[in-house]
């Protein structure tokens, strides 16, 4: 797929000298799920504002769908759609009236039918004419994303979709991102939830302290950084492992029931099928097996470990 | 959309700022012609029954230009700082600031918006004075312009002050200790030419009086400065209004980081 945006070391410096963003390159490719990855204070809304006009950069360029957001702005502009971290909304206007409102802004001409169609794409449509301030915060968030696609950008930028809102909730603004997927919108969402950009994102990028660490495709960042975990549960308690089993980096529980054993999923050999012979021959009566994966927040700290490390270096 | 002015950009941002105002119409109108009529109860039967006339206009009806200049004064700027300022506060101003609408569409919106808000409410008091005195319009045509001009440049005014303001406070200190005072020192209620010679001097530096005098000599052929200065003098506010927003949106000045 062409990239709809192209980000050439991309840097900005506060008045205040805080590098915010360090040299960021990269481009995402049309149709796309990418999730940015990082903790508080990373990086990640100032470069998402940046692509959007809400920061001016202090080095670096981006063009979006072809048209640098500097000197094309008008055109770049037309291309996006952004839902900010923070619910604002204006408290007496109504749910239609304040998406109407967006898609003048953007330049085009009514459409009530086709906001009618994100409307109710957003179960929104019962409440269009309520005033904001009547409806829930799930509810805003909601008209915040009507207001995004109002003119059916190419583009849209998810800034923390489902801070704060409850499961239920969330799992429901997963559905719509998968629905704008299917229409071929790109999605660019930050998040803190390691789960959502596991869950959703087609590519993971990881930013810390300014710095994109890397970006890559979810299911190999998975694959490569992911340690599985096997947990076999024992018939009765061990009290140290069997010295037939040492040097096998097995790890006995505190109860003696239950021993783990890490290996390497992407490894040809997982050593899983000798083990459980070995056990059988030194004749501990295994009870159950279990496996387990490590969660993307596992690889995520582990490579921010390595890169703080790195820096200490 | 051309790629020059975002039209429709406009049109969303002077309906949305006027959908506000119609919002609340009653309090919109009511609190001025309430306060008109006061000043009519106030200064024309109170005062004017002491000073019968000046040059030759009846005082009531010679107060009606300055109470039309302060109500257009106070509203222009009160309404164009409010609508600026309201999205800084609440947050909503990321919208104007992502989306294809630069300076000029946000101005047009917004100043267009405020001006034609305080241009109603000035002609509602005109029509108000109507129960009060019989005024006789000698210049119709330079009355809506001197009408529209000062609108348009204290609602330039007021959106800077909306674009400067951190605070609440800050966006009431502007109108409540500057232009009001020089609203009262600009002759809307006397002729600078009643005052002694030192303060009618003192009194021509304030350029309010420039706009009231012009205004009244729309009305009635009398000023207290030529006309052709007064015109100048709002046709110069408006433009150095224009250039210093054009610079903040250029700069990003208290708009993006």
């Amino acid at each position: 797929m062409p990239a709809i945006i192209e980000i050439e070391s991309l840097s900005k410096q506060y008045n205040s000298g805080t590098t915010a963003l360090s040299d960021v390159s990269m481009n995402i490719a049309e149709g796309e799920i990418l999730a940015l990855l990082g903790p508080n204070g990373a990086g990640k809304t100032t470069l998402i504002s940046i692509i959007c006009g809400l920061v001016v950069p202090t080095g670096g360029s981006v063009r979006v769908g072809g048209h640098d957001i500097g000197r094309d702005w008008r055109a770049a502009r037309r291309l996006i759609g952004l839902v900010p971290q923070e619910i604002a909304l204006e408290p007496f206007e109504t749910v239609l009236n304040t998406v109407r409102f967006t898609r003048g802004l953007y330049g085009e001409a009514p459409d009530d039918a086709y906001l009618e169609q994100i409307l109710r794409s957003l179960s929104l449509w019962d409440k269009r004419d309520a005033a904001t301030r009547e409806l829930s915060g799930g509810m805003k968030r909601r008209v915040l994303i009507a207001k995004a696609l109002s003119h059916r950008p190419k583009v849209l930028f998810l800034d923390e979709p489902t801070a704060g809102v409850d499961v239920a909730l969330r799992r429901e603004m997963w559905q719509v991102v998968e629905g704008l997927r299917r229409d071929g919108v790109t999605i660019i969402l930050t998040t803190h939830y390691l789960e959502e950009a596991e869950a959703m994102a087609d590519r993971i990028g990881v930013i810390d302290k300014g710095r994109l660490l890397l970006v890559r495709p979810t299911a190999e960042l998975m694959g490569e950084f992911g340690k599985k975990e096997l947990t076999i549960e024992l018939s009765t308690p061990l009290e140290a492992v069997p010295a037939a089993l040492a040097g096998r980096g097995l790890v006995l529980a505190p109860d003696g029931l239950s021993l783990r054993y890490d290996y390497d999923a992407r490894a040809e050999r997982s050593g899983i099928a000798r083990l459980l012979g070995d056990l059988a021959a030194a004749g501990i009566a295994v009870r159950d097996v279990a496996t387990r994966q490590s969660s993307l927040e596992e690889v995520f700290i582990s490579l921010l470990q390595d890169a703080r490390t790195e820096d200490a270096a | 959309m051309s790629m020059g002015v975002n039209w429709p950009g406009v049109r969303a941002i002077f309906h949305h700022e006027m959908m506000r105002f119609f919002r609340t119409i009653w309090q919109s109108l009511a609190s001025p012609v309430v306060s008109t009529t006061l000043y009519f109860v106030v200064f024309g039967a109170a005062i004017g029954g002491r000073i019968q006339s000046v040059d030759g206009v009846p005082y009531g009806a010679f107060i009606v230009p300055g109470l039309m200049m302060l109500t257009i004064l106070q509203q222009s700027v009160s309404n164009a700082s409010f609508g600026i300022y309201f999205p800084k506060f609440s947050g909503t101003i990321y919208e104007y600031l992502v989306s294809p609408v630069g300076w000029i569409e946000v101005t047009l919106g917004f100043v267009g918006a405020a001006a034609a808000k305080a241009m109603m409410i000035a002609l509602v008091i005109l029509a108000t004075s109507f129960f009060f005195v019989g005024v006789h319009i000698l210049h119709p045509f330079w009355m809506l312009a001197f009408l529209f001009l000062t609108a348009v440049g204290f609602s330039l005014l007021g959106f800077i002050i909306g674009l400067w303001a951190k605070s609440f406070e800050q966006l009431q200190i502007v109108p409540l200790m500057v232009i009001t005072p020089l609203v009262f020192l600009g002759g809307a209620f006397y002729s600078a030419s009643m005052l002694p010679p030192f303060w009618e001097a003192v009194a021509k530096l304030n350029p309010v009086l420039y706009l009231i005098s012009g205004f009244r000599w729309s009305f009635f052929g009398l000023a207290d400065v030529p006309v052709g200065v007064s015109l100048a003098a709002v046709a110069l506010m408006v433009v150095v209004c224009f250039a210093v927003i054009r610079w903040i949106f250029a700069t990003g000045w208290r708009l993006r980081e």
